[in-house]
């Protein structure tokens, strides 16, 4: 793929994983370039206690900074932030995260959806949303939000992903834009990021 | 007048109306809560009651309210266990306790007690190391919802072996099986365990200090906060606490944007466990 066309600069990029996420997620960050401009926003769902493990291994495939988020932290370009385990990761008017401790949602505390839609009310048109491999169905309510409000959507080819059932599902809501391997997402926020 | 209104600019100026109508009408301000959280629970609400814009529940709330006072309870609505962050208790049981344990008699707050699994923990906590009977326990929320569940102490059985889980962790030195009684499917908690409780009515957005207490136990309330109102209430805990008094606050919240950091020490910064400096 070359180029794909985004009607506005975005100011975020949230990414939503799951089963086979660490991978997934490790690769991308690899990729990221020092000066990428964006943050992103990431809710990879973990196991109760299991944060500083995903920490740990994701702060090493990247040159960007990684952080679990904590509540009212300020959102900065080019920093990396992982919603803590079993708290729900939102975003803010003013650019801050909070956290809340709302029942799970479809089971997953943190959950894509929830993260999703905090950031297409706050982003609009200038958000770009991406559901990367899972075996759940979260992320799709969410992406369908990020296009209500404006914001561009992509699934990873569930062909393409460890386990295709969560980016299935949101290419099911029929709202998602573009359909990517991995290496076309990687490729695609060098783009945005630049 | 707005500009070019998008769907996030309307729905934003809805919440505003909304929360200004449910201010002049039943005195509840919103205003300064998180609003990533509070657009959530309204649109919950609306889903429930059928209602599609965040502004049609502007008639409703002032006509019903009834409507309106379910919706609140709404609020309380939050997913929480015995002992969460076990670390956390184990530090209380280890460092702050033996501290409290040389005072005759000792206040603790728990603000913003929610459904009360936390006040549970402490009592529990504080009857192991032999104090339960010289404390007073005071469990507040501004929501008389959460203050009856609180009060009740009546939890889903499901969730016993993470709570039982918790507890080895914090050192817990008994069965925790032995602080309550199931039934069907659900646990009642002793009302051993209450009977130093007292729960109340009090709201950290418009009350005021609550007495010389020697620990403050406020966890995961302030995340449903903006920063200026963490301000104001972090302000009016440290207010409320004696001289030396200890402060717990949630594992991922922040002290950083409070004036209230100058006056504290840590007892361990990473467990957000502090202790009031002397005066």
């Amino acid at each position: 793929m070359s180029s794909v066309a985004v009607e506005k600069k975005p100011r975020a990029v949230v990414l939503g994983a799951s089963a086979g996420g660490i991978n997934a997620l490790g690769f991308l960050f690899s990729e990221l370039r020092e000066d990428f401009s964006l943050p992103i926003l990431v809710t990879k769902h973990v196991g109760l206690n299991d944060d500083r493990g995903m920490l740990r291994v994701l702060a090493r495939q990247s040159v960007l900074p990684v952080r679990v988020a904590k509540d009212k932290y300020r959102i900065q370009a080019g920093a990396i932030y992982l919603a803590p385990a079993d708290y729900h990761m939102l975003v803010e008017g003013q650019g801050v995260i909070s956290l809340n401790l709302e029942e799970p949602v479809a089971h997953s505390r943190p959950s894509i959806d929830v993260l999703f839609q905090s950031a297409a009310r706050v982003y609009g048109q200038e958000l770009v949303a991406v559901v990367l491999t899972g075996a759940n169905r979260d992320g799709a309510d969410g992406i369908r939000t990020v296009k209500h409000f404006g914001g561009t959507t992509v699934a990873q080819c569930p062909e393409n992903a460890e386990i295709g059932l969560m980016p299935r599902a949101s290419l099911d809501t029929g709202c998602v834009d573009y359909l990517m391997t991995l290496e076309e997402i990687s490729a695609f926020l060098d783009q945005i990021g630049a | 007048m707005m500009e070019n209104g998008s769907v996030a600019d309307l729905e934003r100026l809805e919440l505003d109306l909304l929360l200004d109508a449910v201010k002049t009408r039943y005195g509840y301000d919103f205003h300064d809560y998180a609003k990533a959280s509070m657009i959530r629970r309204v649109r919950k609400y609306m889903d429930k009651v059928g209602i599609d814009y965040v502004s049609g529940l502007i008639p409703l709330f002032l006509h019903d309210d009834r409507a309106f006072h379910r919706f609140v309870k709404s609020l309380a609505v939050v997913v929480t266990e015995m002992f969460r962050d076990p670390d956390v208790f184990k530090v209380l049981r280890e460092e702050v306790i033996p501290v409290l344990k040389t005072y005759p008699f000792i206040k603790i707050w728990h603000a913003g007690c929610a459904s009360g699994q936390e006040v549970y923990s402490m009592a529990i906590l504080l009857e192991e190391e032999g104090i339960l009977d010289r404390c007073q326990i005071y469990a507040t929320d501004f929501n008389d919802g959460a203050l009856k569940l609180a009060k009740n102490g009546i939890y889903p059985a499901q969730d016993i072996s993470r709570y039982e889980n918790n507890y080895r962790l914090a050192g817990g030195k008994a069965q925790l099986g032995d602080y309550w009684v199931s039934r069907y499917d659900s646990i009642k908690i002793n009302r051993r365990l209450a009977e130093r409780v007292t729960f109340a009515n009090h709201n950290l957005v418009t009350d005021g200090v609550f007495g010389e207490m020697n620990l403050v136990m406020c966890r995961n309330v302030l995340i449903y906060f903006n920063e200026q109102l963490q301000d104001r209430a972090l302000t009016l805990i440290n207010d409320s606490l004696c001289p030396r008094g200890f402060l717990c606050i949630g594992r991922r919240e922040n002290l950083k944007f409070s004036q209230i950091r100058n006056h504290l020490e840590d007892v361990s910064n990473r467990l957000r466990i502090y202790r009031k400096l002397g005066s």
